[in-house]
């Protein structure tokens, strides 16, 4: 989450940090709990059916029972395989597009206009058509989620590269650097912030894409089985299905920021006061 | 995103700019001239790509049997109703957040929990809960737009100058007050920018919820035409979401500008 709501807590002198980080950790987790709690009592008093609203310990004793049959490690990989194999390919070619564009002026002439009107295109509308040419398998459905990933990743990387300081590249200049060396060795560093930035918007567009693909095109996965669910009105199943898919996207974006901090750690940035 | 990079010069006559506005779009000219190319000489099944031309047929021959039209307007519909709901309350909830702690206290870590959650699994609960229609797109457009709204308008919010805020409040204004003259100004821009995030999301779940289980709307004929075969009308209706997507972006860029005019 971009600058975490609590971070201006962490700041507060340091005799009641301690007492006020246990405050809102506390106050973090209750809220949870309560919104549990009453999951589980609406669902009990009986003003929506289970079918609209299967109690939670419905719901998990579901998952568990996913866990144990195997399906829910089955699913999750599957999904999982997809959306990282989209969308290291759409890091890759948006990075490499992007030091192209930023570089090379006939590259820019060509991909300049292609990538501003296609950015805001909601590219999943082609989904019909990526079948239509590559089937209904994982080609398409990790064709799809690149194509949806590449465009944060190119964005970013020409706006990180365009912002290095001028003065960073002069002196390296200087010194001697050549093109090439200035490329690695300055621009592409001092831009990684922003290109990190771009991918910690593209992993979450790339589980999102995988899940409708799935959803679409049925099969193993995780929007598969929810679809599969919601045909039969199994709706411990579509619920199971969400909380699942929560809890893994919520586990993505927590681990890219642990990674952004690792890979980062040089950078003024993280100097600043964590945010949540 | 990319500004145009051969803005046009300011002394630059009528004709100039044309020039200059041609050179740049002239990759998607170029890029649709292969495309028509391919299709016709045969090189690519006309199964798999219909000529653009055919395509372009196609187009208007829905337009003009007001297939186009009703299924556009049922999106547009959709689309708008979930984000106007997502902006308004989206945008309160943000700055409530921002403005009183308990509030943030109760409700970040729902935010925080939820914002990552990929919305598109919540397509099939909405259809659970309010079936084919409107309704259930409206829900699902509402809960994926909304948190990157209100963490736009929290961000924006919580930035908003102390020095601001403090000289308001010495010139006695109150707290309502200054919550509306110097809060929610101060928030504009990054609330801004992420309804900007929002919109672009509300036409993708739009897109993917209409293609997975709709009985109308734009997602769903691509859909219908593309199980019927009839792929040059299915290549124009895609082409026709993408286009929407785009024109309402540019629409929203042009309305965020004049917003943000009074910052220097």
């Amino acid at each position: 989450m971009p600058g975490g709501p609590l971070a201006e807590l962490a700041r507060g002198p340091s005799a009641y940090r301690w007492l006020r980080t246990a405050g809102t950790g506390f106050a973090r987790v209750s809220s949870l709990v309560a919104l549990a709690v009453a999951w589980e009592l609406a669902a009990r008093s009986g003003a929506f059916t289970p079918f609209m609203l299967p109690a939670l310990s419905a719901v998990l004793e579901r998952i568990w029972s996913d866990l144990v049959a195997g399906d829910l490690v089955l699913n999750t990989g599957v999904t999982l395989y997809r959306a990282f194999t989209g969308f290291l390919i759409g890091a890759v070619a948006g990075i490499a597009l992007g030091m192209g564009i930023s570089r090379n002026r006939f590259t820019h002439w060509f991909f300049d206009p292609i990538i501003s009107v296609g950015f805001p295109m909601p590219k999943i509308a082609f989904l019909p058509v990526v079948m239509l040419w590559l089937g209904v398998y994982d080609i398409s459905k990790i064709t799809m989620i690149a194509v949806e990933a590449v465009f944060p990743v190119v964005t970013a990387t020409i706006i990180g590269i365009r912002g290095v300081e001028r003065e960073l590249l002069w002196s390296a200049r200087n010194m001697g650097a050549t093109e090439r060396e200035l490329l690695w060795q300055i621009a592409l560093p001092a831009a990684l912030p922003q290109i990190i930035t771009g991918l910690q918007v593209a992993l979450p567009i790339a589980l999102i894409v995988a899940i409708v693909t799935e959803m679409f095109m049925g099969g193993y996965g995780l929007g598969g089985a929810m679809n599969t669910a919601s045909r039969f009105a199994d709706s411990r199943g579509v619920f199971a299905g969400i909380v699942e898919i929560a809890v893994i996207g919520y586990a993505l974006v927590k681990g890219v920021m642990l990674v952004r901090r690792r890979l980062l750690l040089w950078h003024q940035e993280a100097l600043a006061p964590s945010t949540v | 995103m990319i500004e145009p990079a051969i803005a046009a010069t300011s002394g630059g006559s009528q004709q100039r700019r044309m020039q200059a506005a041609l050179l740049r779009y002239l990759p998607l000219l170029l890029l649709a001239l292969v495309w028509e190319a391919g299709a016709r000489s045969g090189l690519i099944s006309t199964l798999a790509l219909p000529p653009l031309s055919t395509v372009a047929a196609a187009w208007i021959d829905l337009l003009k049997d007001g297939e186009l039209v009703s299924n556009g307007a049922a999106s547009l519909w959709r689309a708008g109703a979930g984000l106007a709901l997502a902006i308004v309350i989206g945008a309160a909830l943000g700055i409530f957040m921002a403005w009183w702690r308990p509030v943030n206290v109760l409700l970040s870590p729902l935010v925080e929990v939820f914002y990552p959650m990929p919305k598109s699994a919540l397509i099939p609960v909405t259809v659970l809960w309010l079936g084919f229609g409107n309704g259930s797109k409206i829900l699902l457009i509402f809960l994926g737009c909304m948190l990157p709204v209100t963490i736009g308008a929290f961000n924006g919010a919580r930035s908003s100058e102390q020095a601001l805020v403090w000289s308001a409040r010495s010139m006695g204004a109150n707290r309502l007050r200054m919550l509306w003259d110097v809060v929610v100004p101060s928030a504009m821009p990054e609330l801004l920018n992420g309804i900007r995030t929002a919109l672009a999301l509300s036409f993708i779940l739009l897109v993917s919820s209409e293609l997975i289980a709709a009985r109308e709307g734009l997602g769903y004929l691509i859909g219908f035409l593309g199980a019927s075969g009839t792929y040059d009308a299915m290549f124009a209706v895609v082409l026709t979401v993408a286009l929407l997507g785009f024109i309402a972006d540019r629409i929203y860029l042009v309305l965020m500008q004049r917003m943000l005019r009074w910052r220097e």
